[in-house]
């Protein structure tokens, strides 16, 4: 049942583009239809066998990894793009069928509106919100469309990630299937109750300081690569607000294999090295009781735009941060043109890149078996196990050290500078004498949010003029957290004093 | 053969942008004593349509890797690309997949 996605899938094209010739090339599969399309490096397919193998492989992604229960809530991240747009028209097709692998699951669908982070006016934000209404509305599929601007809103416990279920394994799902067979009857409840959450959140208005305060945080933001980033971990902060607000245990995002493999050599670029395994994975675990998969991780881009362009999947384009700019702009730019460029040349680079992931994957362990889940072991920004532990040879170490160095530079030059971060001109043997920074008073946060974060999420925050500008929800966390492991630290001390007398 | 050529041309994808945000144009190329290829028509489209950025549509003489050409909703890799003789009336289509998801 699975020969297409063996036959497709397993296929190795290391070698270089050969020239195609002949305008009325057969297909491929069937031998028989006019080819449409070449995919990979030399495959012609006709329109019916394309069509196909692009809805198979949809099935075949779910099926062969078995995270979604049936009946399980499902949240579809979509942005108007091509990409999320066809993953929601391949969930339409997978529910719509009457075949016996029908998908079970219950879909609902969330769009961040970032338009507010992006300068676009109040005319083109709900130009393209409209449009999307009506693509969302077709569906029959609860909605909720939440403007960026809600994140000045949110409560703290977004940043703690969340207890996971029992363990979604196989023997797990089988149940699961049972228990579906039973509550069938349950089913068209739980659908009502889908169509009352659309209504309170349908309301996609926003206070106008939460619009203000939006700008100064962003024009904070000194690089295109740190909005970049800080844009994506926003987002992800609502989705996964409104996943958990409303009782969705996974959430679907549509990154195609093309982004996932800019994503991946951006990420190392951005010092993301240690987070890519659940940056680009099929399934993410890092929020715990809501898991991110990305069924569209097999497709190229270029299957998808076939795709929705010869089967009329409508998209929205939303122009973003990046749209129209040079190609040096940000990481994330260079390395998309550095890839295609590539791709061009050498059709394998993106399944090469790709499948580079997939090996990272089985090499590093799963950072669900890492322990307990405390928060302060975690990112405070993008919730990733934190990787600031690493050994001595890592760029982290080397940054901290020119850092470290750069500063003691400054503590020379003027003296009243030395009131600078506790944590640092201690280390190690270091001692800072009389200067007073080891005494227990408040530091900054931009000083203190540091120890906090990843090692990506650190460079980010580098690139930011005045880190007040951040959220409410996520400076009180980083307040807490601080207070929470300067009170470690205070009740370790005297528990060694104990242990000595 | 040389009347005049009647295409259809369709950006999408952002790269409508370019374009004065309009995605469909229809173009009549000027006579000229040879079949018009597509290697000409990016040429042309360069020199007359293009309103901003050409280094965001053209690489060299061809169009910037990203952006998909569809020729009468076929695949312009089966079609010969750049050497492909246009047609009276034929629908050449580009889509940008930079920035997509
Ligand atoms: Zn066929
Ligand atoms: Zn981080
Ligand atoms: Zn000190």
């Amino acid at each position: 049942m699975c020969q297409v996605e063996e036959d497709y899938n397993g296929l190795e094209c290391n070698q270089e583009k050969i020239p195609v010739s002949g305008l009325n090339r057969k297909c491929m599969k069937c031998k028989e239809g006019t080819a449409v399309l070449i995919i990979r490096v030399s495959d012609a397919f006709c329109r019916s066998c394309f069509k196909e193998y692009f809805i198979h492989k949809f099935r075949a992604m779910l099926g062969k990894n078995r995270v979604i229960f049936p009946q399980e809530k499902v949240l579809l991240a979509v942005s108007g793009g091509a990409a999320s747009c066809t993953m929601l028209s391949q969930v339409q097709e997978g529910l719509s069928r009457d075949a016996p692998k029908k998908l079970r699951f219950m879909p609902g669908i969330v769009y961040i509106d970032d338009g507010g982070a992006c300068g676009r006016s109040e005319d083109e934000r709900q130009t393209s919100i409209s449009q999307l209404k009506n693509i969302f509305t077709q569906t029959g599929f609860p909605y909720f469309i939440v403007p960026l601007e809600k994140v000045f809103s949110l409560p703290t416990s977004v940043l703690v990630p969340g207890t996971s279920d029992p363990d979604p394994s196989n023997p797990c799902y089988k149940q699961a299937v049972d228990k579906y067979l039973k509550e069938k009857q349950k089913l068209r409840e739980e659908e009502a109750v889908c169509a009352v959450a659309q209504l309170n959140l349908e309301d996609s208005a926003y206070l106008p300081e939460h619009k203000l305060a939006l700008q100064r945080l962003f024009s904070s933001l000194k690089t295109l690569s740190a909005k970049q980033e800080m844009l994506q971990t926003l987002r992800q902060h609502l989705i996964l607000h409104v996943a958990r607000e409303n009782s969705y245990s996974k959430v679907m995002m549509g990154e195609s294999c093309s982004r996932l493999a800019v994503k991946l050599l951006s990420n190392i670029a951005l010092g993301r090295g240690a987070a890519l395994a659940s940056d680009t994975g099929f399934s993410d675990p890092r929020f715990g009781d809501v898991v991110i998969v990305r069924p569209m991780r097999d497709y190229s881009s270029k299957e998808i735009t076939f795709y929705n362009r010869m089967f009329h999947v409508p998209s929205v384009f939303i122009p973003g941060l990046d749209t129209k700019s040079h190609d040096k702009a940000s990481i994330q730019r260079l390395t998309e043109s550095f890839v295609t460029n590539l791709q061009a040349d050498f059709p394998s680079t993106v399944s090469t890149i790709y499948r580079t992931s997939e090996k990272l994957h089985t090499v590093r362990p799963p950072q669900s078996q890492s322990t307990e889940p405390e928060p302060a072991s975690k990112c405070l920004l993008c919730l990733c196990a934190l990787d600031t532990t690493a050994d001595k040879a890592s760029a982290f170490h080397a940054t901290l050290i020119s850092e470290q160095l750069s500063q003691l530079r400054l503590q020379e030059g003027s003296v009243d500078l030395v009131a600078g971060s506790s944590d640092q001109c201690c280390v190690e043997d270091q001692t800072c004498g009389t200067s007073g920074c080891c005494s227990s008073k408040r530091t900054p946060v931009q000083q203190d949010l540091k120890t906090l974060l990843c090692y990506s999420c650190r460079l980010t925050v580098k690139d930011m003029a005045a880190v007040n500008t951040l959220p409410p929800y996520i400076l009180t966390e980083a307040e807490k957290r601080q207070r929470r492991s300067q009170m470690k630290v205070e009740i370790s001390e005297y528990l060694l004093e104990e242990d000595q007398d | 053969m040389a009347a005049p050529l009647g295409l259809h041309l369709e950006f999408g994808g952002g790269a409508e942008l370019l374009f004065d945000g309009v995605k469909n144009h229809h173009v009549t190329l000027p006579d000229q004593s040879n079949p018009w290829d597509m290697k000409q028509l990016l040429a042309w489209i360069r020199g007359n349509m293009l309103k901003e950025r050409p280094e965001l549509f053209m690489q060299g003489d061809t169009v910037r890797p990203g952006i998909l050409v569809l020729i009468n909703d076929a695949d312009w890799e089966l079609m010969g690309e750049l050497d492909y003789q246009l047609q009276d009336k034929d629908n050449v289509v580009f889509i940008s997949t930079l920035h997509g998801g």
